[in-house]
């Protein structure tokens, strides 16, 4: 029978496949004792040959999709399968005390787990991880379980599982994997920000989908509404069918602007960038039409690493950036970790307010030889393209003024060394504080752009997190007070001859869009796969209409009423 | 039996890939490899081995190889540091 769920639609796009579950298996170890040790000894090797061979496969795939670096944890894995010690523990465990070899992994790999655990080292207590990581996949062979991992999918399906772990996402592959549903996360979570840039429909936070969909069963996702629609009758899917095709045929639309400017109705130019996580991004951002970069989130590169990446490493990153975005402009904010986003070898203390904490700038300042390398590898690929820093989470004007003063001795020493380095970068900030929406006049006269980054800012202004289901309804992007502040920053830099850039949900959202356009925003930066809608709503805008209602807008009481307001004026 | 002291530069210490280059330097020689740190001595061919040394920045290894293949393992040994930025 046909049952429909309801979720968020994270990535749009129509999508009818057969659903396939990731889910952990069950692997319970019994003791057994053993006569014929050498045949348990053969099944022990057995099940590591196979364990080695998937993840030789699971290393081929991640080194040829994300590069060596992320590819070097599954280096690792497959030393644990040929450690010496790790291996003959076992067998001698099998030999001497003649118990079965599952009995005899699970013994060995506590130990090792138990000993990792017990360092004092953040890092190496996570090592254990690695240990149960690989120690499952043995398991799993022994027990003659099928262990799913997202990179071993070889026909077409649509991923259920209770969410999606970076290491997950990292494994899918596009040919095969038309889609996914999860349990939990929202349009900012990490699987549903993957799903935008691999381009596939997904439905997130539908609470019960592992619960209701079985493996194999026929199913729909519509990413465009956020629904799924489970074991569809014929006349469903043809519907669905039908829908896909319009769907598609928008897109289609859309392509034919994808060389356009974005110029609203009444002839004014506004730039539509993207935001991007890692140089494999660039893709989507030509493919849409993207004209710059307006946020490089350099976090991808620190994060789901063993340690800080080298200046090298981040040199070539930020060079294949601007390189393949031609002299376009690409906007890189420096490392905003600590928060909600820890790297594990830096031991970064346990704070009781991550978001009001040590994190973002305030860190780099204090660490400035995690901050400095940072900053050479983007002065040295400066002359690659048309590049510009800024920094986040700035609260006060010393610390953009320091933060700067590092950067600029950072490319004198480079200037000494007799390295080139571009004499056009513009130094910018994140205005995610209020504090500097608020003073935005003070600090217009001494950055060259500012970045609102709207996400932080809204959370920051209306003191509530969104992730917090309870007071999620405090995160009203539309609330006249935001306005104000975006507004208020806007006016303080066009009064310096500086431009404002907003990067955040809002700069894509269809409601958003005409406000900003209104206040005079000169920089809209999204999802790639949001930008052709966006350049098509705006070539229906006047600028000067919307500006008209400026005043009226800001004068209102409730994000309802501004959201009334736009619907009428705008349909 | 060849010995000899090393003297950790990297500021991570021994992590993860590191190790991965050092055990895969020594996994298949003929001779025995064991490093020393902290009065604990650990197979070199075994990457949970070093690891669990939590080998820091500015720690002093010592490295013993036993076998036909001594000098020569621990030439490439002191070369696969060197490579990493582990010691000079």
């Amino acid at each position: 029978m046909t049952q429909i769920l309801a979720g968020i639609g994270a990535s749009s796009g129509i999508v009818v496949s057969k659903a396939y579950r990731l889910e952990e298996p069950e692997l319970n170890v019994e003791k057994r004792i053993i006569e014929a040790t050498d045949e348990e000894l053969l099944r022990l090797d057995e099940a590591l040959k196979q364990s080695i061979s998937e993840l030789e496969i699971i290393k081929d795939h991640a080194q040829s999709e994300l590069g060596e670096d992320k590819a070097a944890i599954f280096a690792a894995h497959l030393l644990i399968l040929s450690d010496p010690e790790f291996i003959n523990a076992m067998k001698d465990k099998v030999t001497n005390e003649k118990v079965n070899a599952e009995f005899a992994l699970k013994e060995v790999a506590n130990m090792f787990i138990d000993m990792f655990e017990a360092m004092d080292n953040t890092y190496m207590r996570e090592r254990a991880a690695d240990i149960r990581d690989v120690t499952k996949r043995v398991l799993s062979h022994l027990l003659g379980v099928t262990i799913v991992s997202p990179g071993m999918i070889s026909e077409e399906v649509i991923i259920i599982s209770e969410d999606l772990t970076p290491s997950d996402t990292a494994q899918l592959n596009k040919k095969y994997v038309k889609g996914f549903v999860t349990d939990i996360g929202g349009r900012t979570s990490h699987s549903a920000i993957m799903a935008r840039s691999m381009e596939i429909p997904a439905v997130v936070g539908t609470k019960s989908a592992t619960s209701t969909i079985k493996h194999g069963t026929s199913i729909i996702i519509d990413g465009i509404e956020g629904k799924v629609i489970i074991d569809p009758s014929e006349e469903v899917i043809n519907e669905y069918e039908v829908k896909k095709v319009a769907f598609e045929a928008q897109k289609v639309e859309w392509a034919k602007l994808v060389n356009e400017q974005t110029v609203s109705a009444d002839g004014c130019h506004v730039e539509l960038a993207a935001n991007i996580g890692t140089p494999e991004d660039i893709d989507a951002v030509l493919e849409n039409g993207g004209e710059g970069v307006g946020l490089y989130r350099t976090e991808f590169l620190y994060m789901g690493k063993m340690e800080l990446p080298s200046e090298e490493e981040q040199f070539e990153a930020y060079k294949k950036v601007l390189e393949r975005m031609k002299g376009k402009p690409v906007v890189v904010r420096t490392l905003d970790i600590g928060g909600d986003k820890e790297l594990s070898y830096l031991d970064l203390p346990e704070e009781m307010n991550p978001f009001l904490g040590f994190r973002a700038i305030r860190f780099c300042l204090e660490n400035e030889e995690v901050f400095r390398p940072q900053l050479r590898a983007l002065l040295r690929a400066s002359v690659y393209g048309n590049l510009k820093i800024m920094f986040p989470m700035i609260a006060t004007l010393e610390e953009f003024r320091q933060a700067k003063a590092i950067l600029l001795d950072e490319k004198e020493s480079l200037k000494v060394e007799g390295i080139p380095v571009s004499d056009d970068i513009e130094i910018g900030m994140m205005v995610e504080i209020p504090s500097t929406a608020v003073a935005a006049k003070q600090f217009a006269k001494e950055v060259d752009f500012f970045s609102i980054g709207t996400n932080d800012l809204i959370q920051y202004t209306m003191a509530a997190d969104r992730m917090n289901e309870k007071v999620s309804y405090l995160y009203q992007p539309y609330h006249p007070a935001i306005l104000t502040l975006v507004n208020h920053v806007i006016e303080a830099a066009h009064e310096q001859g500086k431009w404002v850039g907003m990067c955040g949900e809002m700069a894509g959202d269809p409601i958003a869009v005409p406000i900003l356009l209104g206040l005079g925003l000169d920089e809209f930066s999204m999802s790639a796969t949001s930008i052709l809608p966006a350049r098509t709503q705006i070539r229906k805008l006047s600028k000067e209409d919307l500006h008209s209602y400026k005043d009226e807008i800001l004068a209102m009481g409730t994000a309802d009423e501004v959201v009334a307001f736009i619907k009428e004026k705008v349909e | 039996m060849v010995e000899k002291e090393f003297t950790i530069i990297d500021k991570a210490g021994i992590h993860a890939r590191p190790a991965t280059v050092l055990v895969q330097a020594v996994a298949n020689v003929a001779s025995e490899v064991y490093m020393t740190y902290n009065e604990k001595t650990v197979n070199l061919k075994s990457i949970m081995g070093i690891m669990s040394l939590g080998i820091t920045h500015g720690a002093k290894v010592k490295v013993t190889i036993s076998g036909s293949d001594e000098n020569e393992t621990m030439e490439n040994l002191s070369q696969a540091m060197k490579n990493q930025g582990l010691a000079e």
